[in-house]
């Protein structure tokens, strides 16, 4: 069980991640968008936004020094577990919190705005259940162990098996005695990660960070192809106004 | 010197009539669907006037086109990179979809389904956003021909600056039509602000595209565009704007808004530039200086020199004589009666517009004088200063001296062709008034009043490298395009991993007009080389074997058919 859960399962979602991402690069480049609903409705998005977007950026810096850097290497430095973890609890609380109201208010948004919520994909629905559950539950997982022990010292056990997903000798033993808040918190990220390139989400991968470098006007020869190009599938014919029901009913997406 | 060649379109703003046709054919051309309702690539102001979206020309509150920096360089105005970057979740400058319109369609079937009763059945309008009743208020020409009145026309931020007396005159109300496309402009601020890179403009024409594959919806062009001709489909979460028919540019065919103007008024032509001065031009300090900025900036495409740095920049021959006939041009540079729009917002913008001289023209018949002679339209032109001072702030940052030259010569034409029709004899002083010769006069009133097709649109078709590409297209497999199935991919014929329904189709190939065209009229073979391959099976009797009907043998082993010597 341990092995499946902790060696197998792991190596399924992240190929699922990568080789939906290849897949959707090749055949939905066209899809490949933010969606952004700001067209309809600006003043709350305008909060909620970047509350959001900010907020999981540095849950996700959070994430990268928290698993990705030995303790030894910040203990070499003088860091010592106390300081860490006090630093680790303050920040990862202001930024799980900011990534939560921010949640909510888009969530609220979406439900509530009329064009929003009629633009709303079952897919996209889907997407928020497994995006707020990984979220709320990695909160609660922090909030339980700081409230009813001294805290977790997550970088003794799970950090040393997720580095060891990637040196590719998996060690799913010291991954039984987590506790169960972390555990299903590890899994429903997994599973975040698997569906990640099939959900709007995929727009994270796009960062644009050429933006820096680049020339402010882009020049391009004409394509080799000249003239009109296939029919794009989102171009789909005259306007209809959306089913309230079912949300629009769009290919995938 | 750096030559590129720009496809660019001139207006005569004094032949709309605003009738929209322009508009309608382009909507059904390129946005009648799903997600772009509320697009019009092509749209006609009445001005004064909002605009569409409304008010798009405050650019205080819209933050489009560029700023010149303190240290004489330029950035867009909503912000460099690094604001761009940081304002990325949320663009605070992105006007909604009320300031477009809120689009909606009819509920037709009510009329059908409705019970019966005392009542006539209605079709309400509803929201193609919602799908819900809607009550519609505002479109993109609500305020047509100053419907409305002054209470609309008041915000008309192009009013709000002239000065008060002209704003008070307003009541003799001056009117005229401004239809507008995307600017295609040398210096573009939507590309600017792409951050995904996705807005480029092509090297060959200068024509402005949106990679869809690339676009991200940032939405930042958006509200780069101070023009606010960049759209967000808001269903498939991509930008999109006027390709300038690019489809039919390519294969030497006006934009679909010229072929179907009613008053033919739009002028179709190349401008060579110097591409390595448009930075700097633009970044010309005066406002009112932008206009001859931008000028400067066009290479005359008659003088050896530039004809000689295009050949070598890969410029074909066919566009360099095609530059050389542009009508837009002979607009611009030889007669200086076309005007940019809004040169103020620095992005070189290459649609222009000749004023229109009815309004003066107007008020001078409506107050009892003859708006024919030239003594009275000089006059006019210098004394009304409603017309002229609006007409600067459309077409050169505000200043009124080149829109009071641009009309003093439009009406030394309507005054010296008035003559010639009335036939008295040509009046010379009258075009040596506005620094041309009669015989100037009179070519521009051809190209402004009769032109026919083939002047006013002055297209070059598909390059010499097209031509060599075209011949390939027998060997080459058709299927070969990037992420098409000879690469690969998916396609129609289900070589991808998913079968036939995934990936893309093969598309309609328009540039193979101008070869099929050919081979349907050629009395010859395309490849004079493949005669012997080929034999024409209708004129065969089915006796003996025509030449061509066996592929030839190899060389060596002699004639073996015996059609072949």
């Amino acid at each position: 069980m341990n092995l499946l859960l902790w060696a197998v399962y792991p190596y399924l979602a992240l190929a699922v991640l990568v080789g939906g991402l290849i897949w959707r690069h090749r055949y939905d480049r066209f899809g490949w968008t933010t969606r952004s609903s700001q067209l309809y409705e600006s003043a709350i998005l305008r909060w909620g936004s970047p509350l959001f977007h900010f907020g999981v950026l540095m849950v996700l810096v959070g994430h990268i020094g928290g698993l990705l850097v030995p303790k030894a290497w910040t203990e070499a430095v003088g860091v010592t577990e106390h300081m860490y973890h006090l630093m680790a609890v303050f920040i990862g609380t202001v930024a799980g919190m900011c990534t939560l109201i921010g949640l909510s208010i888009l969530i609220v948004r979406r439900r509530r705005t009329g064009p929003v919520f009629a633009a709303t994909t079952r897919n996209d629905k889907a997407m928020y259940v497994v995006l707020a559950g990984v979220i709320v539950l990695g909160l609660l997982a922090t909030v339980r162990a700081n409230v009813a022990g001294g805290g977790y010292d997550y970088r003794e056990t799970v950090s040393p098996w997720f580095r060891s997903l990637f040196y590719l000798h998996p060690d799913p033993e010291i991954m039984a005695d987590v506790p169960v808040g972390f555990q299903i918190h590890i899994l429903a990220a997994f599973a975040l990660f698997a569906f990640w390139p099939f959900t709007r989400l995929v727009h994270a991968f796009s960062a644009p960070v050429g933006y820096a470098t680049r020339p402010y006007v882009v020049y391009r020869s004409r394509d080799d192809r000249p003239g009109l190009r296939p029919t794009r599938p989102g171009w789909e014919g005259p306007p209809q106004p959306p089913d309230r029901r079912s949300g629009r009913t769009r290919s995938r997406r | 010197m750096r030559v590129m060649a720009q496809m660019a379109m001139v207006m005569n703003l004094d032949k709309c009539i605003g009738c929209h046709t322009c508009s309608v054919t382009c909507k059904q051309a390129w946005t009648n669907r799903s997600g772009v309702e509320y697009v019009w690539f092509n749209n006609v102001e009445t001005r004064p006037g909002q605009g569409y979206p409304r008010t798009y020309e405050d650019q205080e509150r819209w933050q489009g086109g560029w700023v010149r920096t303190r240290s004489g360089k330029l950035k867009p105005r909503s912000g460099g990179r690094v604001k761009k970057m940081f304002s990325i979740f949320a663009n605070p400058k992105l006007p909604s979809m009320q300031d477009y319109y809120e689009p909606w369609t009819y509920d037709y079937e009510h009329l059908i389904n409705a019970p019966a009763g005392e009542d006539t059945p209605v079709a309400r309008p509803k929201s193609l956003l919602t799908g819900e009743d809607t009550k519609i208020t505002w479109s993109a020409n609500w305020d047509d021909s100053l419907a409305g009145g002054n209470e609309i026309a008041a915000g008309d931020p192009v009013l709000a600056k002239v000065s008060g007396q002209v704003k008070q005159e307003f009541e003799k109300t001056f009117m005229f039509f401004l239809p507008r496309i995307c600017e295609h402009c040398l210096n573009p601020s939507c590309a600017a602000s792409c951050p995904s890179g996705a807005i480029y403009k092509r090297a060959e024409d200068g024509i402005v595209l949106v990679d869809q594959d690339r676009c991200r919806g940032w939405r930042m062009c958006v509200t780069g565009c101070p023009y606010k001709k960049i759209y967000f489909n808001h269903r498939t979460g991509k930008a999109e704007k006027c390709t300038f028919c690019f489809p039919r540019i390519e294969i030497g065919q006006p934009t679909i808004c010229s072929e179907t103007c009613v008053g033919r008024l739009r002028y179709l032509g190349l401008m060579l530039y110097d591409v390595d001065r448009v930075a700097e031009a633009a970044a010309t300090e005066g406002e009112h200086d932008l206009y001859d900025a931008q000028r400067s900036v066009f290479l005359d495409p008659h003088d050896p020199q530039v004809v000689a740095a295009a050949r070598e920049a890969g410029i074909a021959d066919d566009w360099i004589e095609a530059a050389q006939r542009s009508p837009v041009w002979d607009l611009i540079m030889r007669y200086e009666v076309a005007l940019p729009l809004h040169p103020e917002y620095r992005t070189m913008p290459m649609v222009w517009y000749i004023p229109p001289l009815s309004p003066v023209a107007d008020v001078l018949r409506d107050t009892g004088h003859d708006a024919e002679e030239a003594g009275n339209l000089f006059g006019a032109i210098d004394a009304l200063r409603i017309p002229v001072e609006y007409l600067a702030e459309l077409f050169t940052a505000g200043d009124p001296e080149p829109v009071r030259g641009v009309l003093n010569r439009l009406a030394a034409m309507r005054a010296y062709q008035r003559r010639i029709n009335l036939g008295e004899a040509p009046d010379e002083s009258i075009a040596a008034a506005v620094g041309m010769t009669g015989a100037e006069v009179d070519e521009m009133y051809r190209l402004l009043a009769i032109a026919k097709y083939e002047q006013r649109y002055v297209i070059p078709a598909a390059h010499a490298e097209d031509a060599h590409r075209l011949e390939k297209i027998a060997t080459e497999c058709s299927l070969d395009y990037e992420g098409g199935p000879g690469m690969g991919g998916g396609g129609p014929y289900g070589q991808g991993p998913f079968g036939e329904s995934s990936g893309t189709p093969v598309p309609v190939q328009v540039e193979t007009f101008h070869m099929l065209r050919d081979r349907q009229t050629a009395g010859s073979f395309t490849d004079p080389g493949d005669e012997p391959r080929r034999v024409n099976l209708l004129n065969w009797d089915g006796k003996g074997s025509p030449k061509g009907l066996f592929p030839p043998r190899d060389p060596e082993s002699g004639p073996v058919d015996g059609g072949n010597p």
